[in-house]
């Protein structure tokens, strides 16, 4: 969050929100060191902490500002996916509820968007967050894009939106010729899964309703064929196939352009659906990394995209484990750097917090936490080294 | 803006630095001298363009050729630049009529003179920037290639083009993300590396390439780019004029120039009617359901159900009777007898609304403005609130209730739809003339309305009533305390800057057609 020592007070403008018990909410918190934003956090203990933008003056004062020049100057560029955004084509839960099989989703999403906002956008920092409970978000934090207009935040987000509609939509994804390249990209991520995740573990075309639904989404002659050809026809996988072949036989022999209903179909059950809102928002507030989520305990940690497909949120620690395990007794090796460490009892205690850290299950979430924090750093050196380059200042 | 700027001396540019592209972005405000009159001259005559523009924009889609052909013609007619191919002799030197030079000037100058008259509300800066960006829009789609790339550099939109080998590597993306493209229009068009900010309204919609942050437009679309830019620096620059204003609005010379402008009506003024005392009272009630437009039907039903009239319906309405013809006389009987019918008793009259009908007139005292107010006027002017019945009913009215008096007014349901889509697109002038067109039976109007006095007129015409009513060449005309007589007589002004100075009405200033 200090991105760098050279622009000033950004810390010190950053508003922080915290969620208290029973419900109170405040915001417009800001703080002048890391040690008071702790000290704080101690006092009032918030179940939530959420972080918002950087702003002109210092949050906790803007109601000594003039009107109308307290305002956002910058902030990351966040999307947050949600599971129950998808609750009309998931079979498995609803709600808050996830498992291992819907939890596919959220792999499906971070892949295509993670593409798109590197390939597409030159974004090039970015920290996926598992947010606790029932969804992902991301965090954009290149110097581009924590400077992002509204208009821009809502352009990048309407230009990742597929799927549109709400509850009065039967068919939510419509394309046409030609298409885009992103969406060809983001169709092979989505092929990938689905018939595993779709077809095989969502059952989509394994019950009376799963299929009902599907083939509403097809037009009439080509619903009537499948129909027949599923009263015979029980296998899902060789129902998908015949979807499929009846989809592009009728594409090849038609007239019209633009029939693609079986990308469709895929699209509608697995491509991401993100609110734009909270993208759009230039002092929108969004869940802390590392935060602790009320409802479930589990802590908000990044997602190592190097090994995405083995990611569970079942496994990610929860503040109790955390608790139990601060709580074993430590080993002797540490005793010795203790007594060297008498005379710096505030670096003594930072030591000591970094090496309690490492005892936790919580080590290589900070530690991918740390490569990220590094990469930016190192970005952020190299333009400075070749703004200085161009000034010629040595 | 500095509008003190303009007590510069002229700065010694050479002549074919300072305008050396027929299109520019209006960044440098002009640092001349210039006349008031020419002042003037200018700032009316791009009020007229700007008006055009707008009529143009929705009577015609704007890529057809009749809207290129209309609106080019008035450009050519009004004197502003439109030839991007010129050579240096005839570039400050013309035969006939201003040189290429002295256009391109007028243009650069005219369009800061308005925009003083144009910052001051949000609706006037939407109106402003929205007609300034269609004719820019216009005009650079008129340009050359060639022409288009020059302007594209002097304004600093230094965008990369893609290489041909880029292009080839990346032709089936080009081909799939960019409407309208093959194989072979790829490598003939030139193809520019747009960062994405730049680009929102293609991106969003992904209408273009995108990669690395870059979206690749294609020629023919950069256009977009240049309006988004043009657009921007318009809306900062009209706030930070609306910020210098009251230094400018100082200067007595120039703020009623400046007030009018943001309401002038370039057209009829309807103040001077050859068919005076043609009508008569009785035909009142016949001709507000057949030949009024329906803002005045609507305030002569009020006046008529409630036998009063706030001021601002009085005055709508009652500058209108004295376009369509009725005389000092007869407005007083038609006034006098309805509000006597409600609460108010024929002395109360005498004393209080006898005074201000006859002001109308001209009969009292000196007015800033007694011509029958314009759409625009009605529109944009004086919104009405509860217990008021003036204003433009398309405008002003709720749609529902706007439904509901069309049906009652026995309008086709056809027509009716028609209608609210054009109020829902702000088309107000237009939602009226296709109410005139219901409400007299044709499929075309024939005309554009902008004037309420207009449609009575043109109703008129089409319904054969009174034969002499024509479009013809209004003398303009100046209320004097003491030169008018009987109402009908006209003095014209000999003095143009004494006339600045007694300034009320700009009106007269558009009085030919």
């Amino acid at each position: 969050m200090f991105y760098s020592p050279v622009t000033k007070n950004y810390f010190q403008n950053r508003e922080f929100s915290f969620t208290l018990k029973d419900d109170i909410y405040v915001r417009y918190q800001s703080f002048s060191t890391q040690n008071e934003l702790e000290k704080e956090m101690q006092k009032m203990n918030p179940y939530k902490i959420d972080i918002g933008a950087v702003y002109s003056h210092r949050p906790s004062q803007h109601n000594t500002v003039k009107s109308g020049t307290f305002q956002a100057l910058e902030k990351e560029l966040v999307f947050d996916i949600d599971m129950t955004d998808y609750d009309d084509v998931r079979s498995c839960c609803s709600a808050a509820d996830i498992c291992s099989k819907c939890w596919t989703l959220m792999t499906i999403a971070i892949r295509i968007l993670d593409r798109a906002l590197r390939e597409d956008f030159g974004f090039q920092h970015l920290l996926w967050v598992y947010s606790g409970r029932r969804g992902v978000h991301c965090w954009v934090c290149d110097e581009a894009a924590r400077k992002l207009s509204v208009a821009a935040r809502s352009a990048v987000a309407e230009y990742l939106s597929l799927v549109k509609g709400g509850e009065e939509t039967v068919k939510k994804v419509v394309l046409s010729d030609p298409i885009h390249p992103f969406i060809s990209q983001s169709l092979s991520v989505v092929e990938h899964y689905f018939l595993q995740y779709a077809i095989v573990g969502q059952e989509l075309l394994s019950s009376k309703e799963g299929v009902d639904k599907v083939l509403n989404l097809l037009p009439e002659d080509v619903r009537k064929d499948l129909l027949l050809h599923y009263q015979s026809e029980k296998n899902p996988t060789k129902r998908w196939e015949r979807l499929k072949t009846l989809v592009h036989q009728k594409r090849a022999t038609s007239k019209k352009g633009g029939q693609y209903f079986d990308k469709e179909i895929m699209l509608q059950y697995c491509y991401p659906r993100l609110d734009v809102n909270v993208s759009k928002g230039v002092n929108h507030l969004l869940k802390s990394p590392f935060s602790v989520h009320p409802k479930t305990g589990r802590i908000s940690v990044p997602i190592d995209l190097r090994n995405l497909d083995k990611f569970d949120p079942f496994e990610v620690p929860t503040i109790s484990l955390i608790c139990e395990e601060l709580d074993k007794p430590r080993p002797d090796e540490e005793e010795e750097d203790d007594t060297k460490d008498k005379e710096n009892e505030i670096e003594a205690g930072e030591r000591r917090k970094i090496r309690d850290f490492k005892r936790t299950s919580l080590a290589k979430y900070i530690k991918l936490f740390d490569q990220f924090l590094d990469s930016v750093a190192r970005s952020r050196k190299g333009d400075m080294l070749k703004k200085s380059d161009l000034q010629k200042d040595f | 803006m500095q509008f003190s700027g303009r007590r510069r001396k002229l700065a010694v540019h050479s002549q074919n630095d300072l305008y050396s592209h027929c299109l520019q972005l209006y960044v440098q405000p002009p640092l001349e001298n210039i006349s008031l009159s020419e002042f003037e001259t200018f700032a009316v005559e791009r009020l007229k363009l700007l008006k055009t523009v707008e009529n143009l924009g929705v009577s015609y889609v704007k890529t057809t050729e009749q809207y290129t052909k209309k609106l080019h013609a008035e450009i050519s007619n009004l004197n502003f630049p439109h030839k991007a191919e010129v050579d240096e002799a005839s570039f400050t030197k013309s035969q006939v009529g201003p040189s290429e030079y002295e256009k391109r000037r007028k243009d650069h100058i005219s369009h800061f003179i308005l925009r003083l008259a144009y910052c001051q509300t949000e609706d006037l800066r939407r109106w402003f920037i929205q007609q300034e960006m269609d004719l820019f829009r216009h005009r650079f789609n008129d340009l050359s290639s060639k022409y288009k790339t020059e302007f594209l550099h002097k304004n600093n939109l230094k965008y990369d083009t893609l290489s041909a080998d880029e292009k080839m590597n990346l032709k089936d993306q080009l081909i799939n993300s960019t409407f309208g493209f093959s194989g072979i229009t790829i490598v003939e068009q030139d193809f520019y590396k747009v960062p994405f900010q730049d680009a929102l309204d293609l991106i969003r919609t992904r209408k273009v390439f995108l990669r690395g942050g870059y979206a690749y437009i294609p020629h023919q679309d950069i256009v977009t780019i240049v309006l988004n830019d043009f657009r921007t620096r318009l809306s900062k620059a009209l706030a930070l004029t609306a910020r210098s204003l009251p230094a400018v609005q100082s200067d007595e010379r120039l703020q009623p120039l400046l007030n009018h402008l943001s309401h002038a009506y370039v057209g009829q003024d309807y103040s001077i009617q050859k068919n005076i005392g043609k009508i008569s009272l009785e035909q009142i009630d016949p001709l507000s359901a057949k030949s009024f437009p329906l803002c005045m039907r609507q305030l002569h039903k009020s006046l008529r159900e409630n036998h009063h009239l706030r001021h601002g319906g009085r005055m709508q309405y009652g500058l209108f009777l004295k376009g369509i013809g009725l005389t000092l006389e007869q407005a007083l009987q038609f006034w006098r007898s309805e509000f006597i019918r409600g609460k108010v008793d024929a002395d109360k009259f005498d004393k209080a609304y006898a005074y201000s009908i006859r002001h109308m007139f001209g009969k009292e005292g000196k007015r800033t403005d007694y011509t029958p107010y314009s759409c625009m006027k009605v529109i944009l002017s004086n919104p009405p609130s509860q217990g008021d019945y003036h204003g433009c009913p398309f405008r002003h009215s709720d749609p529902e209730l706007l439904k509901q008096k069309l049906q009652s007014y026995k309008l086709s349901p056809s027509g009716i739809v028609q209608i609210l889509e054009l109020v829902k697109g702000m088309h107000y002038q237009l939602a009226c003339q296709k109410y005139f067109e219901l409400t007299h039976n044709i499929e075309d109007a024939g005309f554009s309305l902008n004037h309420p006095n207009q449609y009575f007129m043109e109703s008129q015409r089409l319904l054969g009533g009174v034969k002499e009513i024509k479009k013809e060449v209004e003398v303009p005309q100046k209320v004097q305390e003491n030169s008018v007589t009987n109402g009908t007589s006209v003095s014209r002004q000999p003095n143009t800057t004494q006339a600045m100075e007694e300034m009320g009405d700009l009106d007269s200033y558009f009085a030919d057609e």
